[in-house]
């Protein structure tokens, strides 16, 4: 209970400084519409507005304050405004519907799980190489990490205009952004995973003379398991960010990408907000679901910490 | 590797027969430090049926003679053969099993599961896992616990339930490296007892790696007493002391004249530090 308070209050904290931001960063484009709509406002002209900051506006001009809270095309929407817009194109919206955030954030999804499924896919088969072979260990590791250093923002287009060159297109080239990007937590967790028995338990399978085979199936992968689920959780997280930034430089007219891009485009920034919120519900409902899964087998394996 | 002893295995049934033979075993690990001789010019040979403690303070290559008797370290000089073989080929004959101080029972297996481990490895069928699971939880005391899951068992049972692993394939030989190292006194008393039982029912030869005087003398028909820098043997104490031991034994002149000259021997070892 008291920690549920803490985190309320917490919450509250947010929402407010939130809502105090909005005043100074929408009053000038509220007092230039009410100029242009003949309410006398002070300095009385757009420039001398200007010269003069937020701040002070703010305090010349406190009537116009609960404006800032209700623009159509406000700098930074307020809380409110998110929220209402999201309820709008969600529940009040059919999913079919091209204005429904469920509709793109179920195109986002799909490219993000089948981009998941390839990354870890990928990523678990370069960490039984890695583990088994001092060449990949060597050779592919250094790639992997170099991998990860080249911002995906340059990546991406690049990536889609190669494949939309030898006839690729439509959900697999978001795919493999989003698994480019998910890959390399897996590697990485794998590794340690398969790595982590330690050596009495090698011995131990020494002794009854197992080979390599038996040992990665009845020691190695069963120990990586909690390994596996932590870059889980962070390669699904990667899995989504990848999508939508393979949505961007397409012009993809559908996706949660996409909704941030029109978004932009038309200054539509309640869109933008609203569309970087289901984003994030998105992903934290994978992860949730990812750590309830995580859950339940780490407890039927006995290794639940 | 010489291979003269296994004219050994010619001697009658009941006469001592050699299952381990060491000739001046040399080991020598190279380190960063420089080379650390584990193990220098070790004699010793173990008879079927023995009980061989090895005693000594840390780094007298006690578990690294072993470890060398189950092809876990390989020596750098000298011979060994196990069963008139060398150990490598031992161990691929399963001519032992292999206890370690830390249980190490995987927690995803039940116990049953646990130790079909090395039977599923080495291939056996279904129906003789589950007859050989049978047997080696009741030789352990642990009938009825196979289901149990190992975080369920306490420390000792764990323990018993990793000496019923190494016992399910029915090597000849139980090498034990301190498995009662990490419980309390009175577990372990209670688990020396059982050995003590479970190496008069099954005639095994046990290689007993351990720090404690008292559990060396109350186990053992031989004490090997070693002594480091180098890792070498300083004394082999044949126990006099009958096979039956009822745990008061320990209280008789006989039982403390041997602790006696274990602890002459450890500190003979030390004399030239």
């Amino acid at each position: 209970m008291k920690t549920f308070l803490s985190v309320l209050t917490v919450l509250a904290a947010i929402v407010a400084f939130w809502y105090a931001a909005c005043v100074p960063m929408n009053i000038k484009g509220v007092l230039d519409a009410a100029e242009r709509a003949g309410v006398e406002v002070s300095p009385a002209t757009s420039k001398e507005r200007r010269d003069l900051g937020s701040f002070g506006l703010v305090v010349n001009n406190s009537f116009a304050i609960p404006e800032t809270f209700a623009q159509d095309r406000p700098r930074l929407p307020a809380p409110h405004q998110v929220i209402t817009e999201l309820w709008k194109t969600t529940v009040m919206k059919k999913v079919t519907s091209k204005r429904s955030l469920v509709y793109h954030a179920q195109v986002t999804l799909n490219a993000t799980l089948l981009g998941f499924v390839i990354g870890t896919g990928l990523g678990i088969l370069l960490a039984v190489g890695i583990v088994h072979s001092k060449v990949m260990d060597m050779s592919v590791m250094p790639w992997a990490i170099v991998s990860q250093t080249i911002p995906i923002i340059a990546l991406a287009p690049m990536i889609i205009v190669v494949l939309y060159s030898v006839g690729v297109q439509g959900i697999l080239p978001k795919a493999i952004i989003s698994a480019y990007l998910s890959f390399f937590p897996v590697v990485v967790g794998m590794v340690k995973g398969l790595r982590s028995p330690d050596a009495m338990q090698l011995d131990l399978l020494k002794t009854y003379g197992a080979n390599t085979n038996q040992g990665f199936w009845k020691l190695r992968l069963p120990s990586s398991m909690p390994y596996l689920f932590a870059s889980l959780k962070i390669g699904i997280a990667a899995s989504l960010l990848g999508a939508i930034v393979g949505e961007l430089p397409t012009g993809a007219v559908a996706g949660l990408g996409a909704r941030l891009l029109a978004g932009s485009y038309y200054g539509q920034t309640v869109q933008i907000w609203s569309a970087l919120f289901a984003a994030a519900i998105l992903a934290g409902l994978l992860v949730a679901l990812l750590d309830l899964i995580e859950r339940g087998v780490l407890k039927r394996m006995g290794m639940a910490s | 590797m010489n291979t003269q002893t296994t004219t050994q295995a010619h001697l009658e049934q009941g006469a001592t027969e050699a299952v381990v033979e060491a000739k001046n075993l040399d080991l020598v690990f190279p380190t960063n430090d420089g080379p650390v001789q584990a193990l220098k010019d070790v004699n010793l040979t173990i008879n079927k049926g023995d009980f061989v403690s090895f005693i000594g303070p840390s780094g007298c290559g006690k578990t690294t003679f072993l470890r060398v008797m189950a092809a876990l370290e390989h020596p750098t000089g000298g011979s060994i053969t196990v069963n008139g073989m060398s150990p490598d080929e031992a161990r691929k004959n399963r001519a032992y099993g292999y206890v370690f101080q830390a249980a190490g029972l995987y927690p995803w297996r039940s116990i049953a599961k646990n130790i079909k481990l090395p039977l599923e490895i080495m291939g056996y069928s279904k129906s003789e896992q589950d007859k050989r699971v049978e047997q080696v939880l009741e030789l352990v005391e642990l009938a009825g616990f196979g289901g149990k899951y190992p975080w369920q068992l306490s420390g000792g049972m764990q323990q018993r339930a990793s000496i019923a692993r190494a016992l399910a394939f029915d090597a000849d030989i139980l090498l034990m490296d301190e498995p009662f190292g990490a419980l309390d006194e009175i577990v372990r008393d209670h688990l020396n007892e059982q050995l003590l039982k479970l190496w008069a029912r099954t005639n095994k030869t046990i290689g007993f790696v351990t720090h404690s005087i008292p559990e060396a003398v109350y186990l053992s028909t031989k004490i090997v007493v070693m002594s480091p820098r180098p890792g070498r043997i300083t004394d082999v104490i044949e126990s006099t002391l009958p096979r039956e031991r009822p745990l008061d034994i320990r209280d008789s002149q006989e039982f403390i004249d041997i602790a006696h000259r274990v602890r002459e021997g450890l500190r003979a070892g030390h004399a030239d530090d």
